[in-house]
Parts: C-alpha cells; sequence; structure tokens
C-alpha cells in the first residue's frame, strides 16, 4: 500500500504499470485511477507556475491513512498514492490514485475515496505564480461533488 | 549539590506552513512546555497576534483542533487550509 512524494516530475502511467507489475497476476479484475494534472487557468487568471509545499511526515502519515480507511471500508487488493511536491508547471501531474480491487464498484469507490480524503487531510498547500509575476497561495480546493 | 535533572525544562517545538509561516513575523519556534496547556496555549506564546480564524492544528503530527492538550517534547504546528491534489 504505497504512498509517494515526489520531488522532480513523474509519469503516471509508467508509475500505476510498475506498481502493478509487483502485484500477483490475475489477482485483481478492475483497475481504476485518477491523475490531477496542473491547470494554466485558475480564478479566471494565467498561471505559469506552482510551488506546492507539504509537512514532511504528516503528510506521508495521513496518506497512509487515507489508504488504510479505504481498506477498512471497500474489498480493495492495493492502492497507490503518488503526489509531487515542490516547482510544478502546467501540464505536469499532481496526483496520482489508483486502487486494485476484484471487482469495479469497490474499484471507482475507493479511488474517489483516495481523492477526496487527501483533499481535506493530507497537509499539501499550493502556491502560484501568475502571469504577471505575481504570486498567490490557493485559499481553498474546489468541491469534488 | 545541585540535580543537573532540576535545570532541564522541556519545550514544545512550533512550525507554521504556508501562508502562515509568511505571515508570522520571528515567531518563537520552541516555547517552555510548562507554560502551555492546549494548542492555543502555544500559538499565545509563540507569536504576538491572535490566531487568525480556519487555521488549522497538529499535534506529533496528527490534526487537532485548538483546544486539544499539549505536552512537553510535543511538535506542534500550524497552518492553513489544506490544498493538495
Amino acid at each position: 500500500m504505497p504512498v509517494l512524494i515526489k520531488p522532480e516530475p513523474f509519469d503516471p502511467i509508467a508509475m500505476q504499470a510498475a506498481h502493478e507489475a509487483t502485484l500477483p497476476t490475475g489477482s485483481f479484475g478492475a483497475t481504476a485511477s485518477f491523475i490531477g494534472t496542473m491547470r494554466n487557468v485558475n480564478e479566471g487568471d494565467d498561471v505559469i507556475g506552482m510551488m506546492l509545499e507539504h509537512y514532511e511526515g504528516m503528510t506521508e502519515k495521513e496518506l497512509e491513512a487515507v489508504i488504510h480507511d479505504a481498506k477498512q471500508k471497500w474489498p480493495i487488493d492495493d492502492a497507490l498514492i503518488v503526489h509531487r511536491v515542490g516547482a510544478i508547471e502546467p501540464g505536469q501531474p499532481i496526483v496520482l490514485t489508483v486502487v486494485w480491487s476484484a471487482h469495479r464498484a469497490a474499484a471507482f469507490d475507493a479511488c474517489r475515496f483516495l481523492m477526496e480524503a487527501l483533499k481535506s487531510r493530507a497537509p499539501f498547500w499550493k502556491k502560484e505564480t501568475l502571469k504577471d509575476g505575481s504570486h498567490r497561495w490557493v485559499e481553498r480546493n474546489t468541491p469534488g461533488y | 549539590m545541585v540535580d543537573p535533572k532540576s535545570d532541564m525544562h522541556m519545550t514544545i517545538r512550533v512550525k507554521f506552513f504556508a501562508s502562515l509561516r509568511e505571515q508570522i513575523i520571528n515567531p518563537n519556534t520552541e516555547v517552555d512546555g510548562s507554560q502551555a496547556k492546549t494548542i492555543g496555549d502555544v500559538w499565545k506564546l509563540a507569536t504576538d497576534v491572535p490566531m487568525p480564524p480556519h487555521v488549522l492544528c497538529s499535534v506529533n503530527l496528527e490534526h487537532q483542533e485548538p483546544d486539544a492538550p499539549v505536552n512537553d517534547g510535543d511538535e506542534v504546528a500550524f497552518f492553513p487550509p489544506i490544498t493538495g491534489g
């Protein structure tokens, strides 16, 4: 049930495939994944970059707890969360959540749960750089539902 | 003879993150654990300003409310609403 904090860009498809290769062949029937990517517009302004800060230690602990909670709620085989930190450019992946399970219901529902839970529990903060060179902290997440 | 242990006092480490770290000028990053019973007490000892609304708190890497108790040796953190993902 790994959690990875990445200070450098990552390829979410490759990371999903690499982790899936460690699972027993034929052990799962459903895989659901979500990729969050940095946009170049926020609140009507052009955004050219972002700094993603985290609380080392607590962030990893919360992400592991989120996966643990998902496992309590759904019969999932495995899960993966990868999250960027540091300087990010538009178009780069920020987050990857993946759930492997026997059937699609648990995979879909648990994958959604991982995303919504990490957005409210795992301490990350975004500071945007706008096209005019100014900076601003993102004050809240957009609603998930 | 002075017992060396009697001269020891534990501290509470204090951390600020993101916009709070930029807003709180020269905070105390260590406060006297004997002076603080709650997270709110730690804020008052570490800063000269009232705690803004919506500030989130943790003790030893666990989310907590401002009225949660603290103990010598704890790590207390203050941060704005989370915006990851």
